[in-house]
Order: C-alpha cells, then structure tokens, then sequence
C-alpha cells in the first residue's frame, strides 16, 4: 500500500478524529462548534481531493487537453461548506442564547444550574 | 399541464411560501399562509398517489436535464405514501398551531416561527421525494437547522440548550451521511440512486462500498434516534413548543427511517444490507433494547411530553424490529407503524398541548381530576394512549398485529415477547396519566375548563383517524404492503 501517497486521507482522519475528539471532550459549547467545524472541514477535503484526476486540467474546456480533473465534487463541498456556516451561525447564536439564560458557556455550569432548579 | 408539475411544485410551494411569511410578519397572516400552503402540499401528495396508483412511478427531471446527470425525483409508492402522512400532519398541526403558539411564543416572533415551519416542511418533503443523493443531504440540513430553531422556540430555557445538543448530535449524523455519499460517489461516480444502485451491484464486495454503508447508516441512525444514538430526542421534544413536538414526532423521525429503508433496499439491496452486512443482527438487538429501556424509564417521567418522547423511541424500536426481519411482511409492518405511530404520537402531543394552553404545564401533578375538567381533551389522549398500548379496534393494534404475524412468520418468538412486553410497559406508563386524570384530586378550582375548538378539532381529527384506521386497514396497510413490494422488487 502506498502509504505517502494517501497523505490527503490521512490529513482527512486526523482531521476528522480531532474535530470528533474535541466534540466530544471539551465541556465549553464555544469550543464543541470548533471541533464540529473542523470535522466538517475535513469532510469537505475528502470530498475536494476525490475530485483530483490523476494528469487531469483545470476543468475549463480547451483544445490541447484532453484530460479534465472532476469538478462535481468541488461544487458539491461548495453547498455543503454554505450548510456548515449556516449549522456554525445557529450554533453560535444559540450559545450566545444559552448565555444569556445562564450566564456560562460552560456544560458543567449549565447542567448544575438545572438540576438545582 | 399542472399535473406534471407537481413532483415539482410538492417542494418548491413551501420553500417559496418561507420568506413570504418572514416578510408577513404579522402572526395572523403567517400562520394563514402555514396553513394554507400546508393544505396545498396535501392535495398535491394526494394527487401524486393519485397518479401513482393510475399509472405507476412518476420520473420529473428539472429543467428537462436527463438523469444520472440532471437532478431527478424519483416518486414510488413508499415516497408518496412518506410524502402523504408529512403533509397531513403538517395540515392538522398547523390548525392547532394558531392558538398554542400564540399562547407560547411571542407576538414579535411568531412570523419567524412560522418561516421556520414551512422550512422544516420543505425539508422533509424534499428528503422524501428526490431520488439524488446529494440532494437529499441538502434537504436533511434545511429541515434539521430548521427544526433546531422550531426547538429553540419553547419558552423554557432548557429548550435552548435541547436544542444545541440537537444541533451538535444532529450535525455530526448530518456530516456521517455525507461522508457515506462521498465514498459511494468515489465508487459509483453518480448520485442518482438508481444509477448508483445499478452499479453498486458491480463494486459492492468493497471496503469502500462497506464503509460508506456503514457511515450512512450510523448518521442515518443519528436522525433516527435510534437506541443508543437517541440522547438528543427527549429534551427536544419536551421543551419544544407543544405544536413542534407535535409536528416533529409525528414526521420527522417518519421520513428519516424512510431514507434509511431507501438506501438498505433501493440502493444497496437487501442481499447486501441484511445478507452481506450484519445489519439484522443488529438491529434486531437495537430494536428490542430500544422497546424495552425507553418504554421503562418512560414510566419514571414526570413531564409528560418528556415521557411521550421516552415512548417515541421505543416505538422506533418497533420500527427497526420490522426492517430487521428481512421480509416483505416485516416492511409492511414498519410501514404501517410509521403511518399509525404518525396518528397517535400527534394526538397524544395535541392533547398535552391543550393542557398545557390551559394549565400552563405537563406535568404529571398537575393532572388531578382533568378528566372532568377538560374531558373532550382527555378523551383524545384517552384514545391516543389506548392506539399506543395496541388495544384492538385502534390503529396501533393493527401494526403491532402486522409486526408479531411477520416475527412469528420468521420464527423468531423472542421478537413476539419483546413485542407484548412493550405493549405492557405502554400500558402501565399511559395508565398512570388516565388513574390521575380522572382518580386523582382536583387541584384548587381553577378558572376555564376545555381548550378552544381550534385546538380541540385538530386534536380530535387524529384521534377519530387513530379509530378509523384501527377498523378500516384497506387504505393504510394497503398502501403500506404495496410500498413494501416497491421497497422489496429493488426496482424503486
């Protein structure tokens, strides 16, 4: 297996991972839509590097080349990177909502604070 | 000329009739207008099951571009029949909606709120009907973000935080699923679901072809709730505004379920999902696990949305008991399910949403002798429980008859006691609402009794359907087997 030459899917694992990670692990809901960010992020990067033909052009239409590398993928990540500033944008308002009714970004906080009620 | 326009106009009235209501803005007009375009939206799906019975499948291509490279909806009777139950119960809620919203949100966002409504309606909608991959990720987002914001509506504030935690755990599913078309895209280089299962076919013994499966079907079992991915759900539906809970119990759960059933059978095939992969094992076990803990912790609520949203989960468990059977009889029962689990789950939340326009709360306590005081409400969620529990001549009695003939069929008994003891559970959990209703004591005198007939008609229009279709199953399982045969032919 020609492992160096993967390197755009091991960027895309180690990316993904770190994003699901802090998803996961980190108790700050500003920093949870961080580590969503990048999981997205790295979605949008498997998606781009599939569109790569091997030799392919630009693909713009010309009458030297012959190969074209796949510009569907590319347009697709385009709707899917306006979805995940969409999915951030709500996130962040909602956090600036919890704060609000809180006063802490913190889960911890939040949780202490409901369970007193 | 209309009619062949409809696949079409089945999404694009809603979506249009979105930023119109923000622009309205006044609670009034926005709400005619939800209602309105929601009736619409009925009569079209009526129409296209209509045209669907009379001459089969329906193919639209938009702007005349030919599939695999245009953008195709693909309508069958297992989309149509999806298409039908989001649309009605779209149309019933949004009745009930006038007045339980005005109660529950304010007047300055109620314009918002319903923008937000038709968004989520277009979403759904459009997840059901397009037969592109990719299409129907964008769809997924639209009605996801929207029900986010529908969530983060409720006047509690736990409602914002149900909703982040919807949000991120709704995300991540999201960004799964996408993950899963990508890598079907890399093998199949299409995104047209009938091309790409035609040459699925050819590549399918691939690791690639595995994972994507894989991928899609745990975001997929995100959307769903699914046991053990259900977290999210029950903060969300108990915090939410009554007529979102309403709404996105009876229909949003629905059409996930439908695309996960689409890409097992239409897609990949059932000899790859439940043969090759061992996706019937587990969600045999899934299936029961999810009918017997929520029906038991939802026992233990106090809230009764939050129990309703505790049972929502076991009856997701019926669901996937039926896929998990590998049988056309199997299907159908789900189908079915999804259809009558649709009617009680919204008649039971519209009667909690009449109590809570009256008494302001849902909490068990609180209930004391509402037998006699609201007992037109009562009676809906008499009727709902009883549909829940399975007691016959109620729409639940049919599918879970439908679902324990398809175990037997299989063989597989343990299934059948998983079945009925869920059944027992439902009881006992609908018994304690009915014992202090109309057993307990009444509360201090409290001024008003019923709930306004605009909530109330709404309310009883599925409770009537829920004894209809308990009776009359020539229309429901009916369609229900004939999607099925769709889903099982592998020619969608």
């Amino acid at each position: 297996m020609n492992v160096a030459g993967l390197y755009n899917y091991w960027i895309v694992i180690l990316l993904m991972m770190t994003g699901f990670y802090v998803v996961i692990s980190s108790g700050n809901l500003v920093k949870k839509i961080i580590g969503l960010n990048l999981f997205q992020a790295s979605v949008f990067i498997l998606y781009i590097s599939m569109g790569k033909v091997m030799n392919g052009a630009v693909p713009i239409l010309r009458e030297d080349v012959t190969t074209y590398s796949n510009p569907l993928p590319h347009v697709l990540i385009l709707t899917a990177i306006v979805v995940g500033v969409a999915t951030t944008a709500l996130g962040l308002a909602l956090v600036v909502r919890i704060r609000e009714a809180y006063g802490s970004v913190e889960e911890d906080d939040i949780h202490r604070q409901d369970e007193s009620l | 000329m209309i009619s062949a326009q409809l696949p079409a106009l089945q999404v694009v009235v809603p979506l249009l009739a979105a930023p119109l209501c923000l622009i309205l803005h006044r609670p009034f007009a926005a709400w005619l207008l939800t209602f309105v375009v929601s009736g619409i939206s009925l009569l079209v799906s009526i129409a296209l099951l209509g045209q669907i019975l009379e001459q089969g499948v329906i193919d639209y291509t938009f702007g005349g571009w030919a599939a695999p490279f245009g953008i195709a909806y693909h309508i069958d009777f297992a989309n149509a029949y999806v298409l039908l139950i989001v649309t009605a119960i779209s149309t019933v809620v949004s009745i009930f909606a006038k007045r339980s919203v005005a109660s529950e949100i304010e007047a300055h966002s109620q314009g918002l709120f319903y923008t937000a409504w038709l968004l989520c309606l277009t979403g759904l909608l459009g997840i059901t009907i397009t037969g592109d991959a990719f299409n129907l990720f964008v769809f997924l987002e639209i009605s996801s973000l929207s029900s986010y914001v529908l969530i983060a509506m409720g006047n509690d504030r736990k409602a914002l935080t149900a909703a982040y935690q919807y949000l991120i755990m709704g995300t991540i599913g999201a960004t799964f699923i996408l993950i899963g078309i990508g890598l079907l895209y890399m093998l199949t280089g299409t995104l047209n679901m009938l091309d790409m299962a035609q040459r699925l076919i050819a590549v399918a013994d691939s690791r690639t072809a595995r994972t994507g499966f894989a991928f899609l079907t745990v975001g997929l079992g995100l959307k769903i709730a699914l046991f053990p991915l259900h977290l999210w759900l029950p903060n969300a539906y108990a915090y939410a505004p009554s007529a979102v809970s309403a709404f996105l119990a009876a229909t949003a759960t629905k059409v996930a379920v439908y695309v996960l059933l689409r890409f097992m059978f239409s897609v990949f095939g059932i000899d790859f999902a439940l043969g090759a992969m061992p996706l019937s094992t587990m969600l045999v076990v899934l299936g029961s696990v999810a009918v017997l803990s929520a029906s038991t912790v939802a026992i233990f609520q106090h809230n009764l949305k939050r129990m309703l949203a505790y049972s929502s989960i076991a009856q997701i468990g019926y669901l996937v008991l039926g896929v998990s059977l590998a049988t056309p009889a199997g299907l159908t029962a789900t189908l079915l399910h999804l259809f009558n689990h649709a009617l009680m789950k919204g008649a039971l939340f519209l009667a909690l949403g009449c109590i809570a326009w009256r008494l302001g709360s849902v909490r068990l306590g609180d209930l004391g002798g509402l037998g006699y005081r609201m007992p037109w409400t009562m009676g809906v969620f008499v009727i709902g429980g009883l549909s829940l529990i399975g007691l016959p001549l109620t729409a639940g009695f049919i599918s879970k008859w439908y679902l324990v003939l398809a175990a037997v069929e299989r063989g597989w008994w343990p299934v059948v006691l998983v079945i009925i003891a869920g059944s027992l559970l439902a009881m006992i959990y609908v018994w304690r609402v009915i014992e202090t209703a109309y057993l307990g004591k009444t509360k201090e005198a409290v001024s008003g009794t019923e709930a306004p007939l605009s909530m109330l008609v709404p309310a009883w229009l599925l409770a009537i359907a829920n004894l209809y279709f308990g009776m009359h199953t020539e229309l429901s399982a009916g369609i229900a087997s004939q999607a099925a045969m769709v889903l099982f032919g592998g020619q969608p």
